[in-house]
């Protein structure tokens, strides 16, 4: 509930009303704006204070910072929207270094004419995906570009937390010998985006997978404080990740098809589409990678948690100069799982 | 050069249009290359089109091939 | 996936992979060429060559519409978009490929032309009724998979009187390529040949056209063909069963997909696709020169639906780099590896002909499937 003793006038309106120009100027107008949507949504001591910044404590040991910005399209699809992926995203980025994530600050850059039911849909979706992850959403920032400018709404948000002692998880900590492990099925995400594309439109019953995983990395990080790495596969999909993984720490990777999990469905999507689900992007989704003698333990825990239940090994790390990642295929071949070439698009050929 | 799948035909529509299913996912096409196809068969599609049946009995004989364990030349015809 | 994933065993897979070992014989080798580029990218993603002896070659031909498209087709799309204005519809495929002058239909969108993806033809036929104000122009190409969808939507437009919508027809035919193939064209560059000993045909084309077109080939060049179906079990199959009649001196046309083609093909595709369009005498084909009765052009019932004649286009042949060597690779004469500017300067990313353009020319599909494995290990396949 509003504190301010500011009289606005009539109230906003949620049903009908529209972004304007108004609305990232300054005045009274973005206040409303400020006032009877984000705060009202966000609802925390922060936020009530009204400052352009928040101040917390910090408790002892290293912190971590991320951001992330979304454009996604179309903004509402099945498994949630531009808002719970914004909270998700980044709460993940932060959880990926073994820390616990805290706050989050959102900002907003919202086109003209963008209706304000659409903009309460998707604030009051971060509302919840960020008490659910029981992160706040402390500060934020608004501004209205003219209508042709943007493309509805980009939200950026940025995450702190802080690492416990003992962790350190980082993509370049991959060695020969390691194991490398995945939460779950892929693919789910970005088969859910192209289902909606215009032009593209296929029935499925498939859902986004986006899920904010801080609580699965929590308890694999009690079960294996040694962790050597761990990324969230999102854009480029599992393929991505695990190149940068081999990047990053010189070494080659060789995973088994038959051992990564895909859900038919979103096996079929990618069929008729000619995708290959290695490159499709996830929301929900973790890879980690540990010491052979640690992977047993760690997808056990992995397994025990409600978003790792589908959690499997699927191959290891080793040595190679040119950093490659290759694959035996279902088929007892092998070919290389190369980094995507631009963007991943369906053909007909 | 065609990506096209089998898919099963499980309703047809107005005119050459009709749903397919391939492994759970929908998609309306067009059956304007095999017009005579009904629903419960299968066909393939390429490009939203379908432009053959797929032959259940074939693919059964199809796979029993590549299961045979003895090398004899018994190859299937044109 | 039915009438899939039974077609991708791997215990299947050994079988035949050791059945093709036994019949292999050690004292020759066997340059088979997998024309189209579905089996390709089959033969690359699952790793078939690991599981063929090595006296067993598989060559990539120039089964792949958008690797054979001339650079000079694409920059008159692109202007189709840029110049006339016309929504340009187009299928995903051919986004990417570098045109002339550091152009893309990709990057002509970014500088505001209005170019859209589409999943089939009939989507550019429903964009046209829907912007009845706009010209709506369809970047058509394929082989005879394709073309049918092509005529399909070109009757519509015809039935119902379509005034805002054409055609930018780039369509070719297989039968054309196999010639090419066993007989070069003079003027093609040829850094040499290869006897290819026999053919994996077409999988999806075959069920268009039928296995009845290559019996002529079969006959006439005394190789032997089998059409097989896209799955790695089927393009497996198809290796054996033309070990099979290379050892027994056979050459005839065998049919593997039997359960999607039949000898006489889908005869009403057939017969729709011959009252839309008739042969071009001569097209060019990237890699493989000029080739007489190689495409396909509108009769003149339906020129008003030619976008060609609509817009004037006058087509510009653009040489390939000089370094590029695909019409040797198109024709087994040489291996991507053995191109100076391969995975150099010519990458996917970069492509400087048409065997890297398209993820399934012979050269991409080396690069992003295989180029993982050890140069002194002669490739033997992708």
């Amino acid at each position: 509930m509003s504190r301010s003793k500011d009289n606005y006038g009539r109230r906003l309106d949620f049903r009908q009303g529209r972004v304007d120009m108004a609305h990232g100027a300054g005045g009274r107008a973005m206040a409303q704006l400020i006032d009877e949507l984000f705060v009202a949504a966000f609802d925390n001591e922060w936020l009530r204070q009204l400052n352009d910044q928040a101040c917390f404590g910090v408790s002892a040991g290293r912190m971590v910072m991320s951001t992330d910005s979304h454009v996604v399209s179309p903004l509402f699809f099945p498994g949630g929207d531009i808002g719970s992926l914004s909270v998700h995203g980044t709460v993940n980025d932060v959880a990926m270094s073994g820390a616990r994530p805290l706050y989050l600050s959102a900002s907003f850059i919202l086109e003209e004419g963008f209706a304000l039911a659409d903009l309460k849909r998707i604030v009051d979706s971060m509302a919840s995906a960020a008490r659910e992850a029981g992160v706040a959403v402390v500060t934020g920032d608004t501004k209205v570009v003219e209508r042709g400018k943007g493309d509805g709404v980009f939200i950026t948000t940025t995450g702190v937390g802080v690492v416990p002692e003992g962790v350190d998880i980082s993509g370049d900590r991959a060695r020969p010998g390691d194991k490398v492990l995945l939460s779950g099925p892929i693919g789910d995400h970005g088969v859910a985006i192209m289902s909606f594309r215009e032009n593209l439109s296929f029935e499925t019953s498939i859902r986004s997978d986006s899920a904010a995983l801080h609580g699965l990395v929590a308890a694999m990080v009690e079960r294996v404080p040694a962790i050597h790495c761990l990324r969230d596969p999102t854009r480029g999909g599992l393929a991505t990740t695990l190149n940068e993984f081999a990047r990053q720490s010189g070494v080659g990777i060789r995973i088994v098809e038959q051992a990564i999990p895909v859900r038919p469905e979103v096996s079929a999507a990618c069929e008729f589409l000619g995708l290959d689900p290695l490159y499709v992007a996830n929301e929900g989704k973790l890879v980690a990678i540990c010491t052979g003698k640690d992977a047993p333990a760690l997808l056990e825990a992995m397994r025990a948690h409600p978003l790792g239940r589908d959690a499997a090994i699927i191959g290891e790390v080793i040595k190679d100069p040119d950093r490659f990642v290759q694959m035996q295929t279902s088929l007892g071949g092998s070919r290389m799982v190369d980094w995507l070439t631009g963007e991943q698009l369906p053909r007909i050929c | 050069m065609c990506l096209a799948i089998p898919a099963l035909v499980v309703k047809r529509l107005e005119g050459d249009e009709a749903v397919i299913d391939a492994g759970g996912v929908r998609k309306r096409i067009s059956l304007a290359l095999v017009p005579d196809t009904v629903e419960g068969e299968y066909v393939i599609v390429h490009v939203g089109y379908a432009l053959s049946r797929l032959d259940p009995a074939e693919a059964e004989r199809t796979l029993a091939l590549f299961a045979q364990a003895t090398a004899e030349a018994g190859e299937q015809g044109a | 996936m039915k009438y899939v994933d039974e077609f991708r065993d791997g215990g299947l897979a050994r079988l035949i992979a050791d059945r093709i070992a036994r019949e292999a014989r050690a004292d020759r080798r066997y340059n088979l060429m997998e024309f189209c580029g579905g089996h390709t990218h089959a033969i690359s993603r699952y790793g078939v060559a690991d599981l063929l002896p090595a006296g067993v070659n598989m060559i990539h031909g120039p089964g792949c519409p958008v690797c054979v498209l001339p650079i000079g087709r694409i920059d008159d799309a692109i202007a189709l978009a840029r110049e006339q204005g016309v929504i340009l519809c187009t299928y995903a495929d051919t986004m990417r490929v570098p045109a002339s002058n550091g152009m893309s239909l990709t990057r002509a969108r970014a500088q505001g032309a209005d170019i859209r993806m589409i999943y089939s033809a009939a989507d550019a036929l429903r964009i046209a009724q829907e912007t009845p104000a706009r010209e709506v122009v369809f970047f058509a190409i394929g082989f005879e998979t394709t073309t049918p969808p092509t005529a399909v939507v070109i009757r519509e437009a015809d039935r119902i009187g379509l005034g805002n919508f054409s055609v930018f027809c780039n369509h070719v035919v297989t039968p054309a390529a196999i010639s090419a193939i066993l007989e070069p064209a003079p003027q093609a560059r040829d850094g040499g040949s290869v006897r290819i000993d026999g053919f994996i045909g077409p999988a999806h084309v075959s069920c268009v056209i039928g296995s009845r077109p290559y019996e002529y080939f079969a006959h006439t060049y005394e190789r032997p063909i089998v059409i097989a179906g896209f799955e790695p079990l089927d393009v497996m199959q198809a290796v054996l069963m033309l070990v099979r009649q290379l050892n027994e001196g056979r050459h005839e046309v065998e049919n593997e997909y039997t359960r999607a083609v039949t000898r006489e093909g889908n005869l009403k595709a057939q017969q729709l696709v011959a009252e839309v369009f008739e042969l071009r005498r001569s097209f060019e084909w990237r890699g493989l020169g000029e080739l007489p009765d190689s495409a396909l052009t509108m009769r003149q019932r339906f020129e008003r639906f030619d976008a060609e004649q609509r817009y004037g286009i006058v087509y510009r042949p653009v040489p390939d780099n000089s370094a590029c060597e695909c019409a040797a690779i198109l024709r087994g004469a040489k291996k991507p590896v053995e191109c100076k500017v391969f995975g150099t300067v010519c990458t996917p990313e970069n492509p400087l002909g048409s065997c890297m353009v398209s993820s399934e020319g012979a050269c991409a599909a080396w690069y992003t499937y295989a180029r993982f494995r050890p140069k002194a290990a002669a490739p033997a396949a992708v």
